[in-house]
């Protein structure tokens, strides 16, 4: 039997606001889905530390301090310097609209805007999964 | 409030009513749902009649403004006396420009300032540490030493303005500053007013800007209650904050009982400290959130000065009346902005701060149309502060105090409310305390609980919110969005060296040596931390002093 799909929400940089992170863990995990939530303050590395050692099929960023584009970028990054080119990373909060194409080009697969319902992100990762 | 016998004849024409006109339209056209839900889910009411109020003793529970219990306002005159401060929350980027932002607020009749920190500055990191990476100047305006803080407030008088600094962890350290300002400028620290949020508890709950563990941390708050006390008398010590609270998901009768809670834990941290209630308790103020439920909003917030003013008084004994006034700061509910279709939140702010208002507070902060996209620009800001103006200047509703007194509806809720939240404080005294109870994972486990609750409602229509779930339009990219220059932490970087070259390193090094040393004992750590500042040690390094002593707070993730 196939197993569940397990994800990480994880909170990079020093923002507080983890609403958001909660309910969305949340609704992973009522959507049948192994979620493992971070807390807050995680470095990149941290992130991608746990990530590997969890064993995770899905990275959820979540920041709303408008840090994304030093702290999305990086936690691809340390991903490839890894080697790990399997992992669905994705991510949201308050992401201006045209920083969207830069951070998909620096491997963020998605980002989810506010007012995203939880079904979608469901869907998404279901549909995209790398393994 | 009504004799018995017209309260039995109103109980049988109500009766009668419900019989005849209410049946018959019920006939002709059901009711648009089964149930009707307030915005925190607490079942509403079709009709409130003088049975809902009638075990209510008009002297005893509702009284006049400025008399125990303060439930029509902690003050006689309300708005035809004074209008409530119009402060509105900002700081970005640089000291340099955020004191531009704020003059131009001053300029446009602002009549409080209220500084936003980034978050290396909310945690006690200066802008060139690791961890302060990508984000110096984000959400607020940077600071690393006293030289921040005097470019912040140049040209500012510090004796005219009320100032409101969003500070919790590091609090000890930015008041300090911000005397040294004003030394600076000549003014003696009994003249300033303003107000530092220094509320780790609701930090822990919801918000998190936390650095040292629950018991220094709330040492370090109840050394400001009395150096305050004796020092800097005008300053609110503390604003004891449910906005957070409710931004995280909580209802309104949980931001109203665990902000009461967590100021019940800091009256007992400074009773406990050798502190008469009645030097520093008139100085603590409260920070309520507004939400798009009218109502409730304005029957929160009363309940909110009731319950504190009986708390007051019969639990901790003050004498002092004005130890059992609640005052409070509101600010317009972020979390219910739409990045959809952003000027709508014009509208939603207008009605949240009109409910302010209502509810009587003593100062407001208007949120502005685009902050679910990013910080707001100069436009949107100005926008905000209209709504307010208007709200002051033609809607009349400043006139009369406490104009929705007396509403069966109003007062019915109010006392819901106060009942509710009281409930959720004897929770927490069971749980032996506000501290305890977010060791223990319950308060943020309550408010997670609303939170994902209110996500779902959202999900399956039971509650609509236009533009995201119904009334949908295919819309642009908002454009001019403000973006803060990336350059911005090298240029604090290079200030911080400028000062580090430019200050006695000896001296400062034997000032943090002399905090070391004071946090180590049981001294009253703020004339070491001024003394400190004063030598232009960064508020990074004062902070590393304490954290060194004091550890770090560990945070209980669960979900």
């Amino acid at each position: 039997m196939k197993r569940p799909i397990r994800v990480l929400v994880a909170k990079p940089g020093l923002d507080g606001h983890d609403r958001g992170a909660k309910v969305i863990a949340r609704a992973l995990r009522d959507a049948g889905m192994e979620v493992i939530y971070t807390g807050l303050r995680q470095t990149p590395e941290q992130i991608v530390a746990t990530a590997v050692q969890e064993d995770v099929d899905v990275i959820g960023l979540s920041l709303l301090s408008g840090a994304h584009n030093y702290l999305f970028p990086k936690v691809a990054e340390l991903l490839k310097e890894q080697g790990v080119d399997d992992l669905l990373v994705i991510g949201g909060g308050v992401i201006p609209n045209e920083d969207i194409q830069g951070l998909k080009d620096a491997g963020i697969a998605e980002i989810f805007t506010p007012g995203t319902p939880t079904r979608e992100m469901i869907d998404y990762i279901k549909n995209n999964l790398k393994r | 409030m009504f004799d018995k016998e017209k309260l039995a004849r109103i109980s049988e024409s109500k009766k009668k009513w419900e019989e005849n006109e209410l049946t018959k339209a019920l006939n002709r056209a059901p009711e648009q749902k089964e149930e009707f839900k307030s915005g925190s889910g607490s079942i509403v009411n079709r009709l409130y009649t003088p049975e809902d109020i009638a075990d209510i003793d008009y002297e005893k529970e509702i009284g006049f403004p400025g008399q125990y219990p303060y439930l029509r306002g902690y003050q006689p005159t309300m708005y035809r006396g004074r209008t409530w401060t119009m402060r509105m929350y900002a700081g970005f980027a640089t000291a340099e420009e955020s004191n531009e932002r704020y003059k131009y607020l001053v300029d446009q009749g602002s009549t409080g300032l209220s500084v936003a920190f980034d978050l290396p500055t909310q945690i006690g990191y200066d802008s060139d540490h690791a961890l302060a990476q990508g984000e110096v100047g984000k959400v607020g305006v940077a600071i690393d030493s006293l030289k921040d803080m005097e470019i912040l407030f140049d040209g500012i008088p510090l004796d005219k303005v009320s100032t409101s600094m969003t500070i919790n962890a590091p609090a000890a350290v930015l008041l300090a500053m911000y005397i040294a300002v004003a030394e600076k400028q000549g003014v003696s620290t009994d003249k300033l007013r303003g107000t530092i949020q220094n509320d780790i508890l609701k930090e822990y709950i919801a918000r998190g800007t936390y650095i040292f563990p629950t018991e220094p941390s709330m040492r370090l708050i109840t050394n400001i209650f009395e150096y305050c006390s004796k020092e800097v008398p005008k300053w609110n010590t503390i604003s004891i904050s449910g906005y957070h609270i409710r931004e995280a998901g909580s209802t309104a009768a949980q931001e109203v009982g665990f902000t009461l809670a967590d100021g019940i834990a800091y009256v007992e941290a400074a009773v406990e400290a050798g502190l008469d209630v009645d030097t520093f308790a008139p100085r603590l103020s409260f920070f309520f959130n507004s939400h798009n439920d009218l109502f409730e909003e304005v029957a929160k917030f009363r309940a909110a000065r009731r319950l504190w003013a009986k708390i007051m008084k019969e639990r901790f004994r003050a004498k002092n009346e004005k130890s059992m006034m609640l005052k409070f700061h509101t600010q317009t509910a972020g979390c219910t902005l739409t990045a959809q279709q952003p000027d709508n939140n014009i509208i939603r702010v207008a009605m949240q701060a009109l409910a302010a208002v209502l509810g009587g507070t003593q100062s407001l902060h208007t949120n502005s149309r685009d902050e679910a996209l990013a910080l707001p620009t100069e436009d949107s800001v100005t926008i905000a502060l209209r709504t307010q103006q208007i709200i002051a200047n033609e809607t009349g509703v400043t006139n009369t105090v406490d104009p929705l007194a007396g509403s069966y509806y109003i007062e019915a809720k109010t006392k819901e409310i106060e009942e509710k939240a009281m409930e959720y404080i004897t929770k927490i005294d069971q749980l032996g305390g506000a501290a305890r109870a977010i060791d223990l994972g319950y308060i943020q486990k309550e408010i997670s609980d609303s939170a994902y609750q209110y996500q779902m409602e959202i999900e399956s229509l039971d509650r609509i919110v236009v533009g995201v779930n119904k009334y949908q339009v295919e819309e642009e990219a908002p454009k001019g969005l403000l973006r803060v220059d990336p350059l911005v932490a090298q240029m604090q970087k290079k200030k911080i060296n400028e000062v580090k070259e430019c200050r006695n390193n000896e001296a400062v090094a034997e000032k943090l040596q002399l905090l070391k040393k004071a946090c180590q004992g049981t001294e009253n750590v703020m004339p070491f931390i001024l003394d400190a500042v004063k030598e232009y040690a960064t508020l990074g390094e004062i902070c590393g002093v304490m954290r060194e002593v004091f550890g770090e707070y560990e945070q209980a993730v669960l979900l």
